[in-house]
């Protein structure tokens, strides 16, 4: 039951003299403060904040939340996300006193525990990539990237090179060529193979002494397996350059191939998809990165290693060549935890049959909506796949937009539409593999009614949630971003 | 254990659906000689409950915060986080929903960050804020390459000494691969000399970037530092302490373009250094050239007021390599947990905790200070943390306090980019951070311990 008067903004619940925490009165000397602080840095009062009561902000909040749909209370098959099940075991061990309360500045000696557990996490992840040096350090898997490309960087100029070119192809995540301009380097995209995958020959065309990395998901964004990247690492490898595996779709692959074994030299992981994170309505997120031994030295530091001669002990330590950090303090720690508490608790065999069981219900799904939604690209595919709302487009005037919003009336979450670029209207499902077959059942169901009904009720879904779709032209030409511009 | 539904009769049914006979085609894609012929070597399986017993095993090797007495500082601190921080931030609605593309079923998270902004807006005193990045030190470099994006210059950078050395750090390796210039101005004596802080800036200087309270604990003149950004044309980067604006001016009124913080202080736990909490926010003009995502107010069909992901066309997933950012997962629930601080505290609580901490920090260091062989490393005014120089050595005090149950540090010497200070000086030198969480009586002991 939506509560409308608790979810007003809480500038608009703002009552003046509330209070919702109080602080005990001052055990120390009363100095006066013009005696501690120059007049100069003192301000005139405190900023001009919602005064509320802990009753109301309880009430606001968890009222808000209920405006949202989430893994825990709704399928959320949003392709590239991996919105799989986050369990509640993690949320108890991550907040347990003694890791949830160590300052980050804390000595070694000090923290011999989160040190073991940080280490394994770092063996794990070099066991699952089949890269063996990690950094835990990057925030998230755009950060990773950009890591792993300045790391590629001090590479090339402690070797005396300077390599001016990232290439990846077009069905690349955005962040990919994001990252590479923001680390300094150019772009170069490759067009791709009518089967979606990479183009030998153009990749041939484009790679030369100048190739710093060619960057490439694997499975890539069609949720296909790159069959040539044996040959596609053996063509960059034999200019001198570097091959980058985009982690974000791991969890099609763990326990069953490996980045390292494939050809990869570096590599990302999303802890927060891959190793149930959570996502957080956006974050944080963890990326750490793997690469190879030539490349250890010039990772972010500090790593975690055993102290030489004491297999017991364990220090932090920055790598000889290290590019410095690309953030404050350890990493995204809390994540990393949830990250290790799932792999403790699936073991080498689980991890294996999680990837299968991904594989195995996306290729359900994929056959349950062949004859609404056709995917153009592979027979089958990995853990997701990319269906085309082109015929729909063209016989009834449905886009895929327009499905994506009213499967929000069912109670589904949509998937990704119109990413990747590379096919026409972009329908892309992952259904990972916490999913049972009685849900993907009942979305199939509903994927089937929807395409039947009317075009405009389509047009404007949803109909049944909290609001219908936002007006954004005029609100991106003059944008609302705080509630003081609303009071202009 | 692996959360899986399927049952092996519902597997033989989807695999007949599929039209194959067994996983094991599906998985043909990958050629055979690139599969793994091997389980991963992994340690065992565990149970719910083994998996508590070994975690509580190793988080009882680790000393915490809560059972210790904490005055360490240097960019992450120990202020207090009311409980309805942690309950509220701990809906599934919450932290189990994705980033909100889907405006429709996102309500919740977008008016939550909406009012994020609006928060750190008020906070910072400048005009938008977005709605997080990963940290400070992140923070920090993309404040400063925003600003080379919003001057149109990209020949130097000039960064105060007195910055947290880690965001120092990070901010060069962000420009490694840049022919950018970063002139870092030592600041021997704690905070910036204006002269020679002058003396760096040129006409092609795309910023200065402050710390103001510095990574010392000490008052920078921040106005006047933006005179000298602003009489070249550059802007004002500053870094700040987003709970001390409940004492201290703020950014916007002191001049700066763009503001910079680690929000860690706003409800987030310590958790050895992250998920933390990076604050960005600006000028009105500036706003286009903003990394990460912002969140707008309209209104629905029906005249609704809502909320969506405002000015994508700045972000990865639309401008690709002509992105503001390559920044797409934030710190969304950082940020969630930051609003519900920020609106329990009101602006009499922000003040108090400011107030506390400053009070608390002034007692420590007088009664630390009469103690012989400890003196303030740098004299000026500060807020709530400030440079102990312990004549016995900045390990030594460390050691003395630690057997007594107290954390104090980071040492200077464990840090980079300082190498400006003088050896024999710096291996005296720590930190000692106080907030509203500690006593009087804790403070004594650490006097006690160190005397």
């Amino acid at each position: 039951m939506r509560n409308r008067q608790a979810t007003r903004l809480l500038s608009e619940l703002s009552r003046a003299g509330r209070r919702g925490a109080e602080f005990p009165a001052s055990d120390v000397p009363e100095w006066p403060l013009e005696d501690l602080l120059p007049a100069s840095a003192l301000a005139d009062a405190s900023p001009h904040l919602p005064e509320l009561a802990e009753p109301d902000v309880v009430r606001h909040f968890v009222n808000l939340s209920t405006l949202n749909m989430s893994v825990d209370t709704h399928f959320y098959p949003l392709g590239s996300c991996t919105m799989k099940y986050n369990p509640k075991r993690h949320e108890r061990l991550a907040g347990l006193p003694g890791i949830v309360d160590v300052h980050p500045h804390q000595t070694a000696g000090n923290i011999q525990g989160l040190l073991e557990l940080l280490a394994e996490k770092q063996q794990m992840l070099a066991e699952i990539s089949g890269l063996p040096a990690v950094s835990l350090q990057p925030a998230a898997g755009a950060h990773g990237e950009l890591t792993a490309l300045y790391v590629a960087a001090a590479y090339f100029r402690d070797k005396g090179e300077s390599r001016k070119k990232v290439i990846f192809p077009a069905s690349a995540h955005g962040t990919n060529p994001a990252s590479a301009a923001m680390a300094g380097f150019e772009c170069v995209e490759l067009k791709g193979t009518e089967g979606g995958f990479v183009d030998l020959e153009e990749l041939r065309r484009h790679v030369d002494n100048q190739t710093a990395v060619f960057m490439v998901t694997n499975p890539n964004t069609l949720g296909l397996f790159e069959k040539d990247i044996a040959a596609i690492a053996e063509i960059v490898h034999a200019a001198g350059g570097l091959v980058y595996i985009d982690g974000a779709n791991m969890n099609a692959i763990m326990g069953i191939t490996r980045p390292g074994d494939f050809g990869g030299d570096m590599m990302h992981y999303n802890v927060h998809k891959t190793f149930t994170g959570p996502h957080g309505a956006g974050g944080p997120g963890s990326g750490p990165i793997c690469v190879r031994d030539f490349l250890a030295d010039f990772l972010p530091g500090p790593v975690v290693r055993q102290r030489p001669g004491d297999d017991r002990r364990f220090e932090l330590a920055t790598p000889a060549k290290s590019i410095g950090r690309v953030r404050s303090f350890f990493g995204n720690v809390g994540i990393l935890i949830r990250g290790y508490c799932y792999l403790r608790t699936l073991g080498a065999a689980g991890v294996r049959s999680a990837a299968e069981q991904a594989i195995l219900n996306a290729n359900y799904l994929k056959s349950l909506l062949a004859d609404v939604l056709p995917s153009a690209h592979g027979e089958y595919c990995l853990h997701e796949f990319v269906a085309s709302a082109e015929g729909l487009a063209k016989e009834r005037g449905i886009n895929a937009m327009d499905i994506a919003k009213r499967l929000l009336d069912y109670g589904f979450h949509p998937p990704t539409v119109y990413f990747p670029l590379v096919v026409p209207h972009a329908m892309m499902f992952e259904p990972t593999e916490t999913e049972s077959k009685a849900t993907l059942d009942a979305f199939s169901d509903a994927i089937h009614k929807i395409v039947a009904e009317d075009a405009e009720l389509l047009h404007t879904a949803p109909h049944n949630l909290p609001v219908s779709r936002p007006e954004e032209v005029n609100a991106t030409r003059k944008p609302v971003l705080t509630w003081a511009c609303c009071k202009d | 254990m692996s959360y899986l539904f399927t049952t092996p009769d519902e597997q033989v049914q989807m695999l007949q659906r599929i039209g194959v006979t067994s996983l094991k085609v599906l998985l043909d894609q990958i050629p055979e000689d690139l599969q793994l012929d091997r389980p991963l070597n992994m340690p065992p399986a565990l149970t719910e409950l083994e998996l508590e017993r070994h975690m509580r095993g190793l988080a009882a090797r680790n000393a915490g915060a809560s059972s210790r007495i904490c005055f360490m500082g240097g960019g992450a601190y120990n202020h207090y986080i009311p409980s309805v921080v942690d309950e509220l931030a701990s809906r599934g609605e919450f932290y189990t929903a994705y980033t909100p593309y889907q405006a429709e079923a996102s309500q919740g998270t977008l008016q939550a960050f909406f009012e994020f902004q609006s928060l750190i807006s008020e906070l910072s005193g400048l005009d938008v804020a977005n709605a997080s990045l990963y940290d400070g030190g992140s923070g920090v470099a993309e404040a400063v390459l925003m600003a080379g994006r919003c001057t149109g210059r990209t020949g130097r950078v000039v960064i105060a000494g007195s910055t947290n050395p880690e965001y120092i750090q990070t901010l060069k390796s962000y420009f490694a691969n840049k022919s950018t210039e970063v002139i870092v101005v030592p600041t021997p004596q704690g905070t910036v000399n204006l002269e020679k802080l002058e003396a760096a800036v040129n006409d092609q200087t795309a910023c200065v970037l402050v710390q103001q309270p510095n990574f010392f604990g000490c008052l920078e003149e921040v106005a006047a530092i933006g005179e000298i950004a602003h009489r070249h044309s550059a802007l004002l980067v500053q870094s700040f302490d987003p709970l001390s604006v409940g004492l201290l001016k703020r950014p916007g009124d002191l001049g700066a373009d763009i503001a910079v913080a680690e929000g860690q202080s706003l409800g987030i736990p310590l958790q050895f250094g992250g998920p933390f909490l990076g604050i960005l926010a600006c000028r009105q003009q500036f706003v286009r050239k903003m990394p990460g995502r912002l969140i707008g107010q309209t209104v629905d069909r029906n005249g609704e007021r809502c909320f969506f992901l405002n000015l994508q066309a700045r972000e990865q997933h639309i401008r690709r390599e002509g992105a503001t950012s390559n920044i797409c997962t934030n710190q969304g629930l950082m940020a969630l947990r930051a609003t519900i601080y920020l609106s329990l505290l009101g602006p009499a609580g922000l003040k108090e905790v400011a107030e506390l901490s400053c009070r608390k920090a002034h007692y420590a260091a007088d009664r630390l200070t009469q103690i012989e062989g400890c003196e303030r490393m740098f004299a000026g005014p500060f807020f709530k943390e400030f440079v102990l120089k312990y004549a016995h050595g900045a390990d030594t005090a460390v050691r003395k306090a630690a057997a007594a149950g107290i954390d104090i540090g980071p040492t200077l010497s464990r840090l980079p980019e300082l190498s400006w200070l003088p050896e024999d000086e710096r291996d005296q030198c720590l930190i000692v951070a106080v907030t509203e969480s500690r006593t009087r009586e804790e403070i004594d002991q650490l006097v006690a311990a160190l005397a």
